[in-house]
């Protein structure tokens, strides 16, 4: 059985967002509402009304299951939206873990 | 170096002034997204998956260190102090702000930067040869001719609307090192017999869902006739190319079903009208622009490097990176210097803002304050004097900026894939990052020679996996990442679209399966100097087929 969350970005930042129970949006994929199919119709029509009200941009479904009480998007793409960045380090983190690495072979 | 004039400046400022207006009517409610999309796409502001992206034109990829510690300044203050050079020569910043992103601009105006012409449906930023107005086996420099382009195309009203945006490139030497016959013209500039400079003209090359390699439409086009043959070839695509189908909308759809030669023949006729008019380029117009570019007073040759030999022979890493990393100059003791941005297990293309800041120093110190981005995501010094080449290697090494493999096999191209775009199916960078560990060992890549992996991770094809000698396109199957290769695409003179090998790999089953392929071709090439490409234009798909799935 899989859940539906409802996601955008902000309008704003332009970071991903996620609806929560309370009408608003979370950067935290843990705050997301999990919404039973019967109330997505009624929630996307929330969500919709807060793209028009300039809140967000582009809002729409993505499908999750629910484990360990916390919502796990179903595809790659949400999961690493959900993520919050890249699947690998970037920058000056990225240079150091590097540097890490060599210098584990070396020894 | 090319000079903002006074229209130019005032043009970048306006608009800057303007898209400030219209962001702060985006944030406060009165534009809505759908408004709002084309007038950020006009400068250079998309949404990806977690952010929005700035992408920065840098015009022929020419910059100086002024502009480089500018980009590094906007990676520190707007971004995540990073910034990820792009095969179209442009940088891309991954993390601005919409509301900060005016700042930024106007901060970028300041040393004559900007974002326009870098998205939209216009003509692109023209990119040329990175080794441009330095390499010993051109016949002139380009980037004259790129900057002409680029004011003609700018503000060109009949041109802003065009079907499918559209991209031109320039080179000025018989080695093709801007890709000329997979953009929708491609320019070879060259001199005619009685030593007149022109171009061959290629039109309708293009990579995407359908890639293709442009045709000849004339041999020899003379200078001065660059704008009013460029404009009828506009003219003819501009009226004839396809609205209907934004997947048929670029001018090498119409050439490819129209045909080559009709094309031509209603370009040569619609310029036949034109070509005594106002496009006519006035030779000293030509001259004036090339001012622009022309080497510093103090580029003069200088004497063999007496102490380079000594640091070669002793040192057999900085050797290497002599051999690898360096391109003959036109001026006698002075080389181009690629700084590769590919470390080995690193994100191609990517670097920090103290990495650029590094690069500033150096160009402006030692290499006449002069710096390219090249389309295959390193950055260039194009002058160094050879007596300068330890002095500049070092620094680089403390930076990690000395990897000595341009053009090896982990100097891979890849685009940003599912790790931060939109419409990416597969992740590009992860792969490419395994790659590069697997083949680490340099010796190991000295040996493979010449092998150009491109990665891109959808058919969009920004990562140019169909003219990667190995190309790698990543798709979705069944909610899983999975590879398609294709072997045998090159990007130069002689340009050609990769076949698909067979059925795709997994994020798993990837690495294994491009190493059987290198493996295939060590044991299978004649000689240690027949490249992975020749081995294969030889040999032919099926040998590398059988090693990669057997004979069942
Ligand atoms: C958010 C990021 C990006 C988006 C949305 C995007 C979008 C696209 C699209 C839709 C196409 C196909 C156009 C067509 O076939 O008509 C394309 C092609 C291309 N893009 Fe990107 N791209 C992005 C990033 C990049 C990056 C990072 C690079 C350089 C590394 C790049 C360079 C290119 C090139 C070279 C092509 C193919 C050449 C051609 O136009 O035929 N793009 N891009
Ligand atoms: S090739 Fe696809 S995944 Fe890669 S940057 Fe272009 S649009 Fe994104």
């Amino acid at each position: 059985m899989t859940d539906k969350l409802i996601t955008a970005n902000h309008l704003g930042d332009g970071l991903v967002v996620f609806l929560t129970a309370e009408g608003g949006w979370s950067y935290q994929l843990a705050d997301a509402r999990v919404i039973p199919d019967a109330e997505l119709e009624d929630a996307l029509r929330h969500a919709k009304a807060q793209h028009e009200a300039q809140i967000v941009v582009d809002p729409y479904e993505i499908e999750a299951t629910v484990e360990a009480g916390v919502p796990v998007p179903v595809r790659l793409r949400e999961k690493i939206r959900a993520a919050g960045g890249p699947t690998v380090t970037y920058g000056v983190a990225e240079i150091a873990e590097r540097a890490a690495l060599r210098s584990m072979q070396v020894e | 170096m090319y000079r903002y004039d006074e229209f130019d400046h005032e043009f970048v400022t306006a608009r800057v002034a303007q898209f400030r207006d219209q962001v702060g009517r985006r944030v406060s409610g009165e534009l809505t997204e759908d408004q709002f999309k084309p007038l950020r796409l006009m400068n250079g502001v998309y949404l990806q998956l977690h952010a929005y992206m700035l992408r920065v034109a840098v015009p022929y990829g020419t910059l100086n260190s002024a502009q480089m510690r500018m980009l590094a300044h906007v990676a520190r203050k707007y971004d995540r102090g990073y910034g990820h050079f792009t095969t179209r020569q442009n940088i891309q910043f991954n993390w601005p702000k919409l509301s900060e992103i005016p700042d930024a601009l106007a901060e970028l105006a300041s040393v004559e930067m900007h974002a326009i012409q870098t998205s939209g449906n216009c003509i692109r930023n023209v990119t040329a040869d990175h080794f441009a107005g330095a390499a010993e086996d051109e016949v002139a420099d380009p980037r004259p001719y790129a900057e002409i382009l680029r004011q003609w195309s700018s503000l060109h009203p009949e041109f802003v609307f065009l079907p499918r945006k559209f991209k031109v490139a320039v080179t000025g030497a018989e080695r093709d090192r801007a890709a000329i016959q997979v953009h929708d013209i491609g320019l070879h500039l060259k001199k005619d017999a009685a030593g007149r400079l022109g171009f061959a003209v290629y039109i309708g090359g293009g990579q995407g869902r359908t890639p293709m390699i442009a045709k000849k439409i004339r041999d020899f086009l003379p200078e001065e006739d660059l704008l009013s043959y460029s404009e009828a070839i506009l003219r003819v695509y501009n009226l004839n190319g396809r609205r209907d189908n934004k997947y048929k909308a670029r001018i090498k759809i119409l050439v490819h079903e129209t045909g080559a030669d009709e094309i031509s023949r209603q370009v040569e006729e619609e310029w036949e009208r034109i070509r005594h008019g106002a496009l006519k380029l006035p030779q000293g117009e030509v001259e004036r622009i090339r001012e622009y570019f022309a080497a510093p007073d103090t580029l003069q040759p200088l004497p063999p490097s007496p102490a380079l030999a000594v640091e070669r022979a002793k040192d057999p890493e900085f050797d290497a990176w002599v051999q690898r990393n360096t391109h003959p100059h036109r001026v006698p003791g002075h080389v181009s210097v690629t700084i590769s941005l590919k470390p080995i297990g690193g994100t191609p293309g990517d670097a920090t803002a103290e990495q650029m800041d590094l690069v500033a120093d150096l160009a402006e110190r030692l290499a006449f304050d002069e710096i390219r981005v090249s389309h295959e995501q390193n950055l260039i010094l194009p002058h160094v004097a050879k007596s300068d080449l330890r002095a500049i290697y070092d620094e680089l090494l403390v930076s990690g900026l000395a990897t000595a493999n341009a053009g090896l096999v982990t100097d891979i191209i890849a685009c940003p894939g599912l790790d931060y775009c939109a419409l990416a199916n597969a992740r590009s960078i992860p792969v490419a990052q395994r790659i590069s560990q697997r083949f680490g060992d340099i010796a190991r890549q000295r040996d493979i020679g010449d092998l150009k992996i491109k990665i891109s991770g959808c058919i969009n094809a920004c990562g140019h996996h169909h003219v990667g000698h190995i190309g790698i396109l990543g798709v979705e199957k069944k909610g899983e990442e999975f590879y398609q290769i294709s072997l045998g695409g090159s990007g130069d003179e002689n340009s050609s679209i990769g076949e698909i090998i067979g059925r795709g790999f997994s994020t798993d089953e990837i690495v294994d399966a491009v190493e059987t392929l290198v493996d295939t071709y060590i044991s299978r090439r004649e000689t240690p100097d027949e490249t992975f490409l020749a081995a294969y234009r030889r040999l032919g798909q099926a040998p590398f087929k059988e090693a990669l799935y057997g004979t069942a």
